[in-house]
């Protein structure tokens, strides 16, 4: 029970968990999370793999626009060139998997380098519409490319390797994912409480102003657009050794719009919220997908309909959180967290 | 020689006719974003939405055109209507990434709802025009390119005269101009998004309808036409009619041509993607287009 936090220094004050609550509950979800690949069938642990992929991918947008406040509708590409440079590191150099992806990474983050310079001299909607055209390009690029990438044939990754032990089942795979998955929301959660951190919140907040602060923004926005796509290039190399053989069409603009509707949904400028939005998103089809069969028993017909419900119940929810919960889940979350804290007593 | 010419007025003419059918997408495009400053993100949507609803009444409940045509415009206001007030209004004033994504909210409704009631199927668009190709000198036109040019053309014309001279018209250039000036002379601004966006939805089912009978039948990739918009606006300027109009046709003619020039060269599809490039270079240059107002704030 914290009943009012006596913080007398600003290092208490900063501190990512301050009580040890927090910190026990995590120690239990490791466990937990360590143990489930023994127990839960290969459907559940393929959507908890998308789900970590998913996470580390919408950390990554979050990064980019809701704490430094550049929109970009391009993440899905940069997904791509972390995926197919992974699988071509992997396949035609045969480079082992922790290097790759690594390596992916960087490709990717100098790619988000790039994709970032519009951003030095637009702003808003033209960011947007520029990161557009960005994907577009890219996925020109990338289906056309056929020797490098395959084209529409698709890639073929090879299973990873780790000493001498083939990580090719959903099971094994699973730790590689949540491997990266906690390491890249802790250093996204601590990069906040840096002063590069505060820098990007303070361009989100008024370019103006900070610059007149002394934050450059050249430096900043560009750090932010490469810091992002690093995590889209590890997400994407995540999936090209959960998907096995990578088709263009697996970056569609729809997926980019997924990811903006999972930081939208969890909670802009909130990693937790990254981390809800992921996991919304990731389970809303399968839930869907659920009814559908289990409904499809007694209505026949309606199998069909309700997984073509999908866009509507996404769009919805999309417009629903927009209007009604902007901070989204994460809000919610941090809502019912205070009211319990304080439940009966709270004034 | 003569055939290479042939060749390349045939790329113009299909430019230019695919190009107005662009114009008519980004001048729905460009009176919402003067009207309320918001992009819409969804055009592909209204487009599709255009298309499937006139399919649906000529075809599926086999009324006579005379009827289908003023049931589909009207029902296309009506969900217009029901963007605005439902959706955008309790918008307005919130940061630009919000209401990007409502866009895109509704756009996934509008489609997901289509494929609700119709299915993803190709659907067979009745041809309104006759596809015999009539000859322009020595190049052969199909008269659906010549039919969609002369009916977009007499729309944009139609609305420019609007504008221009009628007393709605002119509110709305007052709104997009100041909108507290606009109120306090008494014009009802909430009206005039309302109205915009009644425009703007009617204008994208009508070149619905157009791309639906020019491609002689209605799926769901009509929607990645819709996209085509924001290449026409960045070059003609996000917030100018005029700019939309010749942006749509400058950016068709270029497509074709590019396409027609360099699909040789990286294997097919440059059309998609040409728009795009060019896209980006105008942002680098010249952000605010041909017409656009330039807005100059500097850090």
């Amino acid at each position: 029970m914290t009943c009012g936090g006596f913080r007398v220094r600003y290092r208490d004050d900063e501190r990512i968990f301050d009580t040890h609550l927090p910190m026990a509950g995590l120690m239990c979800l490791l466990c937990i999370l360590g143990a489930i690949p023994f127990y839960a069938s290969t459907y559940w642990l393929d959507v908890l793999n998308r789900i970590g992929i998913a996470i580390i991918g919408a950390i990554g947008l979050n990064i980019l626009i809701g704490f430094t406040g550049q929109i970009s509708i391009g993440h899905a590409a940069f997904l791509a060139v972390g995926a197919y440079t992974t699988a071509v590191l992997e396949a035609r150099l045969g480079l082992p998997f922790y290097l790759a992806i690594p390596a992916a990474a960087l490709v990717t983050a100098s790619f988000g380098l790039l994709f970032g310079l519009p951003s030095l001299r637009l702003k808003g909607l033209y960011l947007a519409i520029a990161t557009l055209a960005a994907h577009f390009i890219t996925t020109y690029v990338i289906i056309h490319w056929e020797g490098m990438t395959g084209g529409v044939l698709g890639l073929q990754v090879p299973a990873p390797m780790l000493f001498g032990l083939a990580l090719d089942s959903d099971a094994r795979i699973f730790y590689v994912i949540f491997a990266c998955v906690f390491p890249a929301a802790f250093f996204a959660k601590n990069l906040f409480r840096t002063k590069v951190g505060r820098a990007f919140i303070a361009i989100r907040d008024r370019e103006v102003a900070a610059q007149v602060i002394g934050v450059s923004l050249f430096t900043h926005k560009l750090l932010a657009f490469s810091i992002s796509s690093f995590y889209a290039g590890i997400a994407g190399g995540l999936m090209a050794h959960h998907s096995r053989i990578l088709f263009s069409d697996a970056f569609t603009l729809l997926v980019a719009i997924d990811y903006l509707a999972m930081i939208i949904i969890g909670g802009m400028g909130s990693i937790l919220g990254s981390i809800f939005g992921a996991i919304f998103m990731t389970l809303l089809p399968e839930i869907l997908k659920l009814a559908a069969t289990s409904l499809s028993g007694v209505y026949p017909q309606s199998f069909g309909l309700i997984a073509s419900s999908r866009d509507v119940i996404f769009g919805l929810a999309i417009i629903t959180f927009l209007i009604f919960e902007p901070a989204g889940l994460a809000r919610i979350w941090s809502r019912v967290h205070t009211y319990w804290r304080l439940w009966p007593y709270a004034y | 020689m003569i055939d290479h010419l042939v060749f390349v007025l045939q790329l113009l003419i299909t430019g230019i006719a695919v190009g107005s059918v662009y114009a008519l997408m980004s001048l729905g495009f460009v009176l919402i974003f003067k009207a309320s400053s918001v992009v819409n993100f969804g055009p592909g949507e209204l487009v599709l939405f255009g298309a499937y609803v006139s399919w649906a009444t000529i075809l599926q409940m086999h009324l006579p055109l005379y009827i289908a045509f003023p049931l589909t415009l009207v029902t296309s206001i009506a969900l217009g209507l029901i963007i605005e007030r439902g959706v955008l209004r309790p918008l307005i004033g919130e940061s630009i990434i919000s209401v990007i994504m409502v866009t895109f909210g509704f756009a996934s409704v509008i489609r997901g709802v289509l494929n609700m009631v119709w299915g993803s199927d190709t659907r067979p668009f009745p041809a309104l025009f006759s596809s015999e190709p009539f000859h322009l000198g020595p190049v052969p036109v199909s008269p659906v390119h010549l039919w969609s040019f002369v009916i977009a053309l007499l729309l944009l014309g139609t609305f420019s005269l609007f504008f221009k001279y009628s007393l709605t018209g002119m509110a709305m250039r007052a709104t997009a101009d100041n909108q507290q000036v606009a109120l306090s002379l008494g014009i009802s601004v909430k009206g005039i998004f309302a109205l915009s966006w009644g425009i703007a939805t009617v204008v994208s089912t009508l070149g619905g309808i157009i791309l639906a009978s020019v491609r002689g039948g209605v799926d769901f990739s009509l929607a990645d036409l819709g996209l085509k918009v924001f290449p026409v606006v960045i070059l003609g300027g996000l917030d100018s009619v005029m700019g939309a109009i010749v942006g749509g046709v400058l950016i068709g003619v270029l497509e074709n041509l590019s396409g027609g020039y360099l699909d040789p060269v990286f294997g097919g599809g440059v059309k998609e993607v040409a728009p795009f490039v060019i896209l980006v270079l105008i942002l680098m240059v010249r952000p605010y287009g041909l017409f656009g107002k330039v807005g100059i704030e500097r850090v």
